[in-house]
This record gives structure tokens, sequence and C-alpha cells, in this order.
């Protein structure tokens, strides 16, 4: 690890005070449209519906909710992937939310993106070494011959794979490798931010750990931060400083880990928790189960009033009209439920 | 549960036997299931763990010789149910087992479902089929299936179609097609990894219960060691198509002694766990089918393997009552 990368890094982190990334009231809607040849929007799908909160440099965000809850959506309209309808994305003190093309394509060089499926995000006919350096050669950065050839040998390293790996091709690889390529190739431009979009979901159990020591490691020695969006609780909970909980397009609580997990306050979050077996079958057999009905509602007709109130076993009157907002409690801890309001 | 410790005293209700299962592959002939014995008795739940590649399913499938032929063959073993050898049995008579005494649940439920049919007719159908009855009493048990599985409204759904339900509403529909017959078995390949978190506490919920109840047998197939610890009674680990453990769920999590029962262990992160120390990872990677080292399979990523571990095979043996594994080592 050559020192001008530590001292670039530390050079970044100075340059800007405040959080690394701050997001305030996110939304992004996709219409709906029927007709043909004529168009018509009949109907909005909030896929994200004012998301707001931050992340500070070298920490992890955990961004955790069920299928639909508009996690994803986020990841992709903060690397401007998606456009946004409306907010701010304020990244190392820049608002990236309107920037064309060109302004964000310098953007991108500090904020990456590792996918789900390792097998589907590698380009099957590239050797890993030209997978790994691709966003050098397409950002302009390569050098010349041999300082490309050591980069791409120095990132592999990185990932606990072999330089001479570089001449193989993906289908050579296992699925938690081809993770590994792909993380090395999003460290390649020394970005700031990674967002992790379940990075681990589709490896086997036994490889899932290594993948997540990776991310770990990579973290203290490089000072990264990441978003990482998941499904899977016990994961997040290891690897995150904070965690958001989203439902239906909005956060319902967002917290340090162990505010989290030690007493969770929305009903959502608890469910959630209460939702995940512990493997432990002398602990689970006495683990009280509390188990919500109901699934997560269409996005195209969220519920009036809270939006997991239908699913609620606490709900009230006020619930089911009235919208909570996500309320700063002081302690580092935000929460959108009327019982805390 | 009373009924359990009773069933276990007598013969099981099913008996796998030296099954042996193989695929021919472009690599050559793979060994997807080799040499597996296991016993599940009446009413008890049974956890087959294991990551891809592993055997879990291809066991499940062998069963109910749902293997493709080709490229899959059943080289090998009985499969002994209600004391008849499943592996012996004609087409027809394998099919009057399937579905009547014993019902599979598969992961997807939407390809597992026929778009083109009613749910109604798709839960009758094995009644109709099985019991012999008109489809007037088919539906009529459909509708009291329906809402067994808490499916709202079940007699007006009755005529909806499987995309007009939700991922959960539809594995419930699989549930209730499994129940249809009381079936003495169930066996259930990854139920809940397709949906939600809390959708799948919902519906592996509903299914103990259902079992609980018509006191069915339920082999459930998982790489989830949280799912097993909650619903299994016994657990058979497997690794590289062979079973490497096996044990009561209790006594497993308690002193699991394959090492690679006990790297899973470690390697997994646990919501009530540790948050200061780094994961214990299994190094290495999965065993490739194609390519086993002749030794045990779990050698090559085993911290402990010896020259032993890496030519002879350990067989499966007792290290207490009920407790089996695979393994030379004395841990």
């Amino acid at each position: 690890m050559p020192d001008s990368l530590t001292t670039e890094a530390a050079a970044r982190a100075a340059a800007t005070d405040g959080p690394l990334l701050r997001v305030e009231g996110l939304k992004v809607h996709f219409p709906v449209m029927k007709g043909v040849v004529i168009q018509k929007q009949v109907a909005t799908v909030k896929a994200v519906d004012g998301v707001s909160f931050t992340l500070d440099r070298g920490e992890t965000l955990g961004l955790v909710g069920e299928s639909g809850c508009g996690k994803s959506t986020t990841g992709l309209a903060i690397l401007r992937m998606l456009t946004p309808t409306a907010g701010r994305i304020v990244f190392e003190g820049e608002d990236i939310a309107t920037h064309d093309k060109g302004r964000m394509r310098k953007v991108r060089r500090r904020m990456q993106m590792v996918y789900q499926d390792p097998y589907g995000s590698l380009d099957p006919r590239m050797k890993v070494g030209d997978i790994v350096g691709e966003p050098l050669v397409v950002h302009g950065v390569a050098g010349d011959r041999a300082a490309y050839r050591a980069r791409i040998a120095e990132l592999i390293r990185m990932v606990g794979l072999l330089p001479d790996m570089a001449e193989r091709y993906p289908h050579e690889f296992s699925g938690g490798q081809r993770q590994r390529i792909g993380i090395a190739r999003a460290l390649a431009l020394n970005p700031s931010l990674i967002i992790c979009d379940e990075p681990v979901s589709a490896l086997d159990v036994s490889i899932q750990a290594q993948v997540v020591n990776l991310f770990m490691e990579l973290q203290e020695r490089l000072g990264l931060a990441y978003l990482f969006i998941a499904h899977d609780l016990s994961v997040v909970r290891h690897i995150s400083n904070r965690i958001a909980v989203m439902y239906l397009g909005r956060i319902v609580e967002i917290a340090t880990r162990d505010q989290l997990y030690r007493e969770p306050m929305h009903p959502y979050t608890q469910a959630l928790m209460a939702a995940v077996p512990i493997p432990d079958p002398a602990l689970e057999a006495t683990r009280p189960q509390q188990i919500i009905s109901g699934e997560v509602p269409s996005a195209l007709r969220p519920p009036p009033g809270c939006r997991f109130h239908p699913r609620c076993p606490r709900a009230m009157d006020a619930c089911r009209t009235q919208d909570p907002d996500l309320r700063d409690r002081g302690d580092g801890r935000a929460v959108a439920c009327h019982l805390h309001g | 549960m009373p009924q359990h410790t009773q069933a276990a005293a007598g013969t099981p209700l099913l008996q796998v036997r030296d099954l042996v299962t193989t695929f021919r592959t472009e690599r050559g002939k793979v060994v997807a299931v080799d040499h597996v014995s296991f016993d599940v008795a009446a009413g008890e739940t049974v956890a087959i763990v294991g990551e891809s590649g592993s055997g879990k399913s291809v066991t499940a499938l062998s069963i109910l010789r749902l293997i493709p032929n080709p490229p899959g063959r059943i080289e090998q073993g009985e499969v002994l149910f209600d004391g008849r050898d499943l592996l012996k049995l004609d087409d027809a008579a394998i099919r009057a087992v399937r579905g009547d005494s014993i019902a599979m649940i598969f992961q997807e439920p939407m390809s597992s479902l026929n778009p083109a049919l009613t749910v109604g007719m798709q839960v009758g159908e094995p009644v109709n089929l099985h019991r012999k009855v008109s489809w007037a009493r088919a539906f009529e048990r459909a509708k009291e299936l329906l809402s067994k599985v808490a499916i709202p409204d079940a007699g007006s759904r009755l005529n909806s179609y499987p995309h007009q339900y939700s991922g959960g509403m539809r594995q419930r529909v699989m549930i209730a097609m499994a129940l249809a017959c009381n079936p003495k078995l169930i066996v259930a390949d990854e139920p809940t990894t397709a949906l939600d978190v809390t959708v799948q506490a919902q519906i592996l919920a509903l299914l103990k219960q259902l079992t609980r109840e018509s006191s069915s047998a339920l082999i459930l197939i998982t790489h989830d060691l949280g799912v097993v610890a909650r619903y299994a009674d016994r657990v058979v680990v497997m690794y590289g198509g062979r079973i490497v453990e096996t044990a009561p769920s209790l006594d497993l999590y308690a002193r699991p002694r394959h090492p690679y029962t006990r790297g899973l262990m470690a390697s997994i992160p646990r919501l009530d766990g540790d948050t200061g120390s780094r994961l214990v990872p299994i190094e290495g990677q999965p065993p490739d089918l194609a390519n086993l080292p002749p030794g045990c399979a779990f050698a090559p990523r085993c911290q402990q393997a010896t020259d032993r571990c890496r030519q002879e095979r350990p067989p499966l043996q007792a290290v207490s009552d009920r407790h089996y594994k695979a393994c030379f080592l004395d841990a």
C-alpha cells in the first residue's frame, strides 16, 4: 500500500467540513404511463418519498428494509443513475442532485458502486485485469502501461486475490472471488464513498464472512465510507455504525447500531428484529414470537396516515390519518412514529 | 412434543439408505448425493442444511423421484416410506404417492404455480386426483384449505389467478396444495428464501403450526441456520454431497462436532452477537463437485486436516446418542 493513496485520502478528508454525504428530502417518483401511441400518466410510484440522512467519512450506514421500500432506488439516485424528483444530495460539499452528465463524471471518481450479482456485473468477455482497470481508462488516469499494470496488480492484491489472476476470465472464479473483483474495480479510482447494494446476499454463508471482513479491512485501510444496502439485519448489524430502516419509500427509524438493536423504537423495526431467527435453538424456544401480519402494500397506493399502520400492532386513530414526521430525539436517533411523538 | 418422541420410538416414517444420485455433465459424472442415509420420524421436523452444491435439494428431489433423467440418475440406495421402497415403484405408483402422502413445497411459488389456472383449480386438483371426488367437492376442500392458510376471503379468491396474489400469498397457496391430502410427509425446499423477512416468519410459523396440527413430518431444506434453530427438531448438515454431521438441533448448536459445522456457526453474524470482533470465515472456496478430493470433501478448507483426511473418506460415526459426524478428528 503506497503512502500516496493514504495521504491523498487524508488530504481529501481535510478539504471539506461536515459529513461526506448529506441527503435531504430525496424523492424519486416514477410515472406510470398508459397507452401505446398517445401516452398518458395515470399514476405515480413514489419509490423514494422524502428521505434524509447523513454519512460521515469512514463511516458505514446500513440501509435496511423489505423489497419495495426504496433502499436500492435511494442508492441509485445518490449515484445519479436515476434522476431525483426532488431533494438535495450534498456530496463532499457539493450538491450533485442536478448535475449534468459531464459534472457527474467527475463526481463518480469519488463515489462507486458494488453490485449484488457477482455473475451479471462482470463482463464475461473481459479479462479480470481489464475489468478492474476499466475505470482508470474511462476516466483517463491509467497512465503508462507499466503504471496501469502495477495499479491493477495492487488492486487485485488489496482484495485478497493473486496478481496473476488478472489474466483470467470471470467464469474461472467462484461467486466470492467475483465479488472481490467487483470490489477491486470499485476501488480503482480511490473513491471516498462506496454504495454497496446487497453485496453479500448472493453468496454462500461460508463466503459471506470473507467478503464482510474484506469490506471492514478496506474501510480501516482506506478510510472509505459505505452506504450498505441490505435486507439481512444480522449482516447489517455487524458492519454498520449507524442504520436507517426504510418502509415504503420513507425512513422510519435511524439510529446508531447499538441503540437500534438494543432498543428498537419503531414498531416496524421491532417487527423486523423479531422476524429474524437467531441461530440458537435454546434461545429461540424462549424468545417471544411476535409476528406481524400482512405484507408490504403496493407503492402505487400507499396507505394514508402512517404507511405502516395497516400492519402495526399498536396503531392508534392518529396513525390512520396523520403521517408522522421523522423526529430527531436528540440522542442520535430519529423515529417517525406517533407513539414516540 | 410428546407425540414426536412416541413416534420416534417405532419404525421411522422415512428411511433414506445409502442414496447415490449422479448427473452427467460436460465435465464428466458428478456425484450430487453421495451415500446419504437418514431417517425422519412421524411428525418430526428435520432440517437439511448446506450451501449451494451440498446436495440438499437433490436429496429432497430424489426422495420423490423428481430427478430429470437424463442427465440425472438415482444410482443406488433405498427410500423406505411406510414400509415401501419408493425407488422401486413404477411411475403410476410414485405419482400416487406425490401430492398425496408426500407433498412438496418449492422455493419459487410463481414458477411452481400454473399461471393459466385459477388458484381454486390448482389447490383442488390433488383432492380430485387422489381422493377421486367430484370437482365440486374438490373446490369445497380448496376453499377450506385456503382459509386454513389464512388467505382472507378464501371463497372469492378461489377464482383468482396466481399473478393476482402477492409472493407471500402464493407461498400460502403452495402450502394449501401441499396439505390438500393430509400428507404424512412434507418436503419444503427453501420455502421462504424468495420472501421478505416478516413474511418468511409468517409462512414458517404457519407451516410449523399446520404440520403440528396434522402431525405431518417435515423435511425443511435451507441454508439459513437461524431458520433451522427456530423450527427444526433435528438437523442434517451436508457438504459436497455428503452428510458431515447430524444431531438433534439443541445438541448440534450446543456441541457442533464437525469442523465444517463449527466453521459455519462461527462465520455467521448474529442479531445478538458480539459486534466488536471480526467474523471467522471458512477460508477457501466451496467444493467443486466435478473435482472432489479423494478424502474428506472439506479437507482442503479444514484448518485441522491431516494426511489421513486428505486420502481417506471419513465414515459417519456416532459421537453420542443420535449425534453423528463424519470426521477423523477427536474434537
